[in-house]
């Protein structure tokens, strides 16, 4: 049910994401544009519903999900009438946070007669993108955060494959885990970035590049390098290196990060790298992607901190080109908890 | 007769294709319902341990840490809920609903179990897992109650106690 009238319409989309540990609604005008931006854990009223994150449990986004989504219609000034679609994050996820979006997107949807946009949560990372820049394709995403570390290929808007991906543990949680090695409390990524770069040497550690040619990560056997070092200090007495160890396993992953990004772009010929997911703002790995890609003539995107984390206004930038291309999802969707990106992208059902 | 009484069965890896060989065994023996506690410290081997289990199970793919999504779902010969507990606090682990997963279809796996011990259901088998070294690991399998207890007698009779 597309708008046709003789002038052209923005499509605004409502966008709704409660995948994990934020409640967040948007409002997205033509796939590019944020009208607004609502993430629960940022808002002072939050603090008034005793919210705490992680807000891992279905009832605390049920909480507080009415709420983002008036703030997010109000911050952009935009009617329920007004709306083109609303789009929600299907999967994958944590299945009882899912719901609370899914089935408020549903109600919404029903009761404003709007058709609704089932959306791909990483897609949403990767479109996160699009909130920046225009894309061209062939292009490349590298998506790191807490519970995610993968290679996307795209080859034209909306078409997805997997190249590469973590076999174990996600970067994001490498550099948590690290952390807590190093005594700092859970998460503490953010502060190994900051010793590391402190650091005046790194602690030799080794990198994982599994078998020539593969994409594919691992950071477990680097955590368990760390806590070796970590434990063969203090069997002798000695205080660790917290800082060497720090910069040398910041060296590690973001070697290991920037050579196959590198790699998979050359490869596939792509027009440009997009960064994405909360392990984006990580000093460490932008200065040398950036570095990286501008002695290869690489165009790299990375977003601001707000659209490299888990938000709404991301989900709202790929749901455009999934409604521009395949139109709307069907009422009896379901919350998928181990949904496949490849199987989302357009024209794949 | 107590009917959580506990039964012990201790392991000695030296490898991962050791703890391989333990993994194998328990995911032939597992059945709809059994609910796996894991714990150890940091880099022990959990999610190495779960992998394994996972592929024994008949897993297809890449099994990777839950520790950000808390709870990943896998099919093989029966549903795994792959569960890590790690991040978060027990209060917040009692408001996810994890008996639906613990009395469901599938066999439940927790990472850092011991975080969430009051939210374990009585009947449960446990798995501790401590480091003696970079290969070196004492694994510790305690059934509580049955048919746990039957599973830690089976695998004694294998394997010896401390072998």
């Amino acid at each position: 049910m597309k708008i046709q009238t003789g002038e052209v319409q923005p499509v605004l989309i409502l966008a709704i994401e409660t995948s994990c540990d934020e409640t967040s609604v948007a409002v997205v005008k033509d796939g590019s544009e944020v009208l607004s931006n609502i993430i629960s854990s940022q808002i002072e009223t939050h603090r008034a519903f005793g919210g705490v994150v992680p807000e891992v449990a279905s009832r605390k986004h049920v909480e507080v999900i009415t709420l983002v989504i008036e703030e997010a219609l109000a911050v952009a000034g935009v009617q329920p009438e007004q709306l083109t679609a609303v789009a929600v994050t299907q999967g994958p996820g944590l299945v009882g946070a899912l719901l609370v979006g899914v089935v408020a997107a549903k109600s919404l949807a029903l009761a404003w007669g709007k058709p609704l946009i089932g959306t791909h949560h990483i897609a949403g990372h990767i479109y996160a993108n699009r909130l920046v820049k225009e894309l061209r394709y062939p292009n490349m995403t590298l998506v790191v955060s807490g519970g995610h570390t993968e290679l996307v290929s795209m080859q034209r808007e909306g078409e997805f494959r997997i190249i590469g991906r973590t076999r174990d543990d996600a970067v994001g949680e490498a550099y948590d885990k690290v952390a807590r090695a190093l005594g700092f409390p859970y998460p503490g990524g953010p502060h190994v970035d900051r010793l590391a770069r402190e650091a005046t040497e790194a602690v030799p550690l080794p990198r994982v590049w599994l078998e020539p040619g593969s994409y594919d990560f691992s950071f477990s056997g680097l955590k368990s390098a760390v806590l070796n070092v970590v434990n063969q200090s203090k069997m002798k007495g000695l205080t660790p290196d917290v800082a060497g160890i720090a910069r040398g396993f910041q060296e590690s992953v973001v070697e290991v990060l920037v050579e196959k990004a590198i790699r998979a772009v050359k490869a596939n010929q792509a027009q440009q790298l997009l960064l994405s997911g909360g392990v984006a703002a990580n000093k460490g790995l932008r200065e040398a992607l950036t570095a990286r890609c501008g002695a290869e003539g690489i165009e790299l995107i990375i977003p601001p901190p707000v659209y490299c984390t888990d938000n709404a206004a991301m989900i709202g930038a790929a749901a455009y080109g999934k409604w521009r291309h395949d139109g709307s999802t069907p009422l009896d969707m379901v919350a998928d908890p181990g949904f496949s990106l490849e199987k989302w992208s357009v024209g794949a059902y | 007769m107590n009917n959580n009484a506990e039964t012990v069965f201790t392991y000695r890896s030296y490898s991962l294709a050791d703890t391989d060989l333990l993994a194998a065994d328990l995911a032939a023996l597992v059945t709809a319902g059994t609910v796996i506690g894991l714990d150890g410290d940091l880099g022990a081997g959990k999610t190495a341990f779960s992998q394994s289990f996972a592929r024994h199970l008949g897993v297809e793919g890449i099994v990777s840490s839950p520790t950000f999504t808390i709870i990943k779902e896998y099919q093989g010969r029966l549903p795994l809920y792959h569960m890590d507990v790690y991040r978060i606090s027990l209060q917040e682990a009692d408001e996810l609903g994890l008996d639906e997963y613990f009395y469901g279809q599938g066999v439940s796996l927790v990472e850092w179990s011991s975080i969430i011990s009051d939210l374990m259901p009585l009947q449960h088998l446990h798995i501790a897992m401590e480091t003696y070294g970079p290969e070196e690991r004492l694994i510790t399998v305690t059934g509580s109650g049955e048919p746990y207890g039957e599973l830690c007698r089976a695998m004694i009779q294998k394997w010896g106690n401390e072998r």
